[in-house]
């Protein structure tokens, strides 16, 4: 019997990866594509309550800096796809007030904004959210969204994962910026106490400031003082999470994140690279820490297979090329994406973020088709069984580093 | 035939990091929890209010070294707050403060933008420029400014945004699907900005949203602060709610835009303003009283004097004679992170003004600060307090006020329930909404309609 026994399944867990109209650049040419509400506020609660009435654990929303491309590093002058967006924690603020189960984990890009901004968004996003809110640490080497700012310069490279010396010098600076923003934000979530404000009538204090603190991170890139403006967020650390397709990654992965995500194309690349984070994760002394792998996936859905191979070939067609990206493509049928999953469940994954090629068409078929096929085999939860993002992830609340 | 009455704007600032918010009375609920903040923001969209208003503090205050522990501390971030409540209200503008100098002009106007997308066209940004070091030391590129430079940067800041409005003309997005054309114009959201503070190109990739642009708030008293307001603020959030002083400013601020080619009608003065209601006028007094006393509790009036003179002052008794001791006026100042410092530029002379104050209606520390700090500025019943409103705003010391309870969240339930059907009645406040965005409340044109009339002329 193989491993993926459907009588005795784990229970595996399940994002979805909001982008636009889809993941795929000819998505918004389909009928039920929305390509004209992207930039108000419903098309957004009707994409997450979606998912939340699939009872996915999360959704993550892209963002950058800068507009969509269809090249890696440098932008482009096409008008047939879509371009522009809305910033991700405000979208996933937006929406918060409106679900009440589901995780909201939206981009943020390490490379140019504040840990302080993020650091106290994020949290405000965990207060809005009653517990549900994690955020993507993202970083950017294009140098059209350098010059946004104007701070930095950043040299021409021709790929994320070139070989040569000076790319590899610069994918890891960046990476390790990342790394330092993440450790900054996390201290500035435990800066303050859980019960540090004391409302002291007798004394007149409103905190104890004692159970307040400075982080005093010292970065080689930048420095963070503290405490933060924010008390400690509901969730004490809301989620992070990254993407990762290389090693350097793999390493911010496993230094820094509660998820990563990987992008392997069958079963036994999944299993290596689940083994590369683990004894990343050993290397960095974090080897116990709960730290879940889930695998990308962009998904067509029909109930028949033939469909979904046929949609997938129009929308290429309409786009001129065929899509191909970071991460594994399956057309196909609910019952044959869990039988992958499943499949893949085994080399060590413990989820899932699917990425709808048609948001309106792939992401209803992932709510009301994969996952009832996943609960009939077992495999997935019936009914939300934690009130946190954590809790839904299987992940405690962490002590904070600073309480004595 | 006498003028027509001027329609009063009222606005709702969300209590919280100063001495104002009484956090020990026992109504007093979380200033951080958003089940607050949904309280207070439809309470003031039952009320027809124009606006709620988040101020924003960027480093924890300090006072001798250490964090200032006898008010409310912590605040949750304005943007995160403003999107979420957008999803509780309808028709209640959206007023956030964010700072131009810890801030990039492209992060800020994508942000502004999406909330006004989001909101369908409520969003504010008031512009403020503290500056100083010890806030810098929170930001990674540690970035502060010398006074001198802020408004430079911020008139900068705000130009470069408007830049980045402006890059979209809001007919771009064709989404056309039988043609396959999404975009109308590739080069949609191309800027180049270069100058003083900012070098930056590129393209901007939040399309235009409802408001064109936010409406623009200003809340700084300097002579630049006043000048940048003249020059490119919607409104003023201003702290002179008083009747003479409010004229004074409004006069002051209204005359300084001819200069820049707009109309008085083009910048709206609000001041921020407390109240305290009662059913009688003796009961509003006494209740207003009470209220001061527990805004200024000994130990809060002794850290108050410290503001001036710049000394541990903890040996004092507040319920005693001022100190003899002049204001050191040369160590680096003790108290830090509060924009209240900067009022006192002549400690020595405040500090002489207070000995003779004190000593003439023989006040102890205490008293001074109570009486000489900020007062409640509508103390009566509902009546009286929407006649004095309305006078103010005929009397033009204001154009409305942005009230500050004093009590989180439910301080300003009385106001909505009791004064707002006054002012209804007597023709000066909207009965309903008459549109839907900031802009229409407020009585401000929008962008593109300004743009297009001048482009007609
Ligand atoms: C009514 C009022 C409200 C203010 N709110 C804030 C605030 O929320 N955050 C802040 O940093 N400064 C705030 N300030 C301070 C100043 O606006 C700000 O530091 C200003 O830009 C300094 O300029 P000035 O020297 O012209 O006064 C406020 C000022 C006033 C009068």
């Amino acid at each position: 019997m193989s491993p993926s026994s459907p009588s005795s399944p784990a229970p595996l867990h399940l994002a979805v990866a909001l982008d636009g109209t889809g993941w795929h650049p000819a998505s918004w040419r389909e009928q039920v594509a929305r390509p004209r509400d992207l930039f108000t506020a419903g098309y957004w609660a009707d994409l997450v309550t979606e998912a939340e009435r699939g009872l996915l654990d999360f959704v993550t929303i892209e963002d950058g800096l800068g507009p969509q491309s269809s090249r890696l590093l440098d932008p482009d002058d096409r008008t047939d796809q879509v371009r522009g967006r809305l910033d991700a924690v405000l979208i996933a603020s937006r929406v918060a007030p409106l679900t009440r189960h589901i995780g909201l984990v939206p981009t943020t890009v390490a490379t140019h904004t504040e840990p302080f901004h993020i650091s106290k968004a994020i949290a405000t996003l965990d207060y809005v959210s009653t517990g549900r809110a994690g955020l993507r640490v993202q970083i950017t080497a294009r140098q059209n969204e350098a010059a946004h700012f104007g701070r930095r310069t950043l040299p021409r490279i021709e790929s994320y994962d070139h070989t040569d010396p000076a790319t590899r010098a610069l994918i890891t600076d960046l990476f390790d910026e990342a790394a330092d923003y993440v450790e900054a934000v996390r201290r500035l979530w435990d800066s303050w106490e859980d019960d540090a404000e004391i409302r002291d009538a007798a004394t007149g204090r409103f905190v104890d400031r004692d159970k307040l603190h400075h982080i005093d991170f010292e970065g080689r890139r930048f420095s963070v003082r503290g405490p933060s403006i924010t008390p400690r967020p509901p969730q004490g650390q809301p989620l992070v999470a990254a993407l990762a397709h290389a090693t350097v990654p793999y390493r911010l992965v496993a230094r820094a994140a509660d998820v990563g995500f990987v992008t392997p194309h069958d079963t036994d690349r999944a299993r290596a690279i689940v083994q590369e984070i683990r004894a990343e994760q050993e290397a960095a002394g974090r080897g116990a820490d709960p730290l879940h792998v889930f695998a990308d996936l962009l998904v067509f859905l029909d109930d028949d297979p033939a469909e979904a191979r046929a949609r997938r070939a129009r929308l290429d067609d309409l786009a001129g090329e065929p899509h191909s990206g970071d991460a594994r493509i399956f057309a196909g049928s609910p019952a044959e994406l869990a039988d992958l999953l499943q499949e893949f469940q085994t080399a060590g994954l413990s989820g899932f973020r699917l990425r709808p090629a048609v948001a309106g068409h792939d992401l209803p078929a992932i709510s009301r088709g994969l996952v009832p096929e996943l609960q009939r085999r077992g495999a997935f939860r019936t009914a939300y069984e934690a009130d946190t993002l954590r809790g839904l992830l299987g992940l405690t609340r962490p002590a904070n580093r600073y309480a004595a | 035939m006498s003028k027509p009455l001027k329609q009063i704007h009222l606005a709702a600032h969300f209590p919280g990091v100063n001495n104002t918010t009484v956090w020990s009375d026992p109504r007093a609920g979380s200033h951080i929890e958003f089940s607050s903040f949904t309280h207070f923001a439809r309470t003031a969209e039952r009320a027809k209010f124009d606006f709620l208003f988040l101020a924003e503090g960027l480093r924890l205050r300090e006072q001798g070294g250490t964090i200032y522990d006898l008010d409310v501390v912590g605040r949750p971030d304005t943007f995160t707050v403003l999107a979420a409540l957008a999803a509780v209200t309808e028709r209640l503008g959206l007023t956030g403060t964010i700072n131009s100098t810890f801030n990039e002009p492209y992060e800020v106007a994508r942000q502004f933008a999406s909330l006004d997308h989001l909101s369908d066209g409520r969003a504010a940004w008031n512009v403020v420029t503290s500056w100083d070091a010890f806030t810098g030391e929170n930001f990674r590129r540690g970035g502060f400014l010398p006074q001198e430079d802020r408004y430079s940067r911020a008139r900068e800041f705000l130009t470069t945004a408007h830049e980045l409005f402006d890059s979209w003309q809001g007919d771009e997005i064709l989404a056309d699907r039988a043609t396959g054309a999404f975009l109308r114009d590739a080069k949609a959201g191309s800027f180049v900005h270069t100058g003083k503070h900012f070098d930056i190109h590129g393209r901007f990739n939040v399309p235009r949203s409802p408001q064109g642009r936010p409406v623009i708030f200003q809340a700084g008293d300097s002579e630049e602060g006043r000048e940048f307001a003249a020059a490119e603020a919607d409104a003023i959030f201003s702290r002179h709610a008083q009747r003479e002083q409010g004229q004074a400013f409004y006069a002051d601020v209204k005359s300084r835009l001819a200069k820049y080619g707009r109309r008085a009608d083009q910048l709206l003065i609000l001041p921020a303003a407390t109240f305290v209601l009662g059913d009688t006028e003796d009961e509003a007094r006494d209740t207003a009283r009470e209220v001061r006393r527990q805004q200024v509790s000994g130990a809060t009036a002794l850290k108050h004097l410290e503001f001036v003179w710049n000394r541990d002052l903890s040996a004092y008794d507040p319920e005693g004679p001022l100190p003899e001791i002049d204001p050191d006026v040369d160590a680096e100042h003790i108290s830090r992170g509060r924009a209240q410092v900067r009022m006192y530029r002549d400690p020595l002379a405040t500090a002489r003004e207070w000995r003779e104050l004190a000593e003439a209606n023989k006040w102890s520390i205490r008293d001074l600060v109570i009486e000489t700090g900020n007062r409640q500025n509508f103390v009566g019943t509902p009546e009286t307090v929407a006649r004095t409103i309305d006078e103010y705003v005929q009397a033009d010391a204001a154009d409305g006020f942005i009230l500050v309870p004093h009590i989180t969240p439910g301080g300003l339930d009385e106001f909505a329930d009791k004064v707002v059907p006054l002012l209804q009645e007597r023709g000066v406040f909207r009965a309903d909404y008459e549109g839907t965005t900031l802009r229409d409340h407020l009585g401000l044109t929008h962008p593109d309609e300004a743009r297009e009339s001048r482009a007609a002329s």
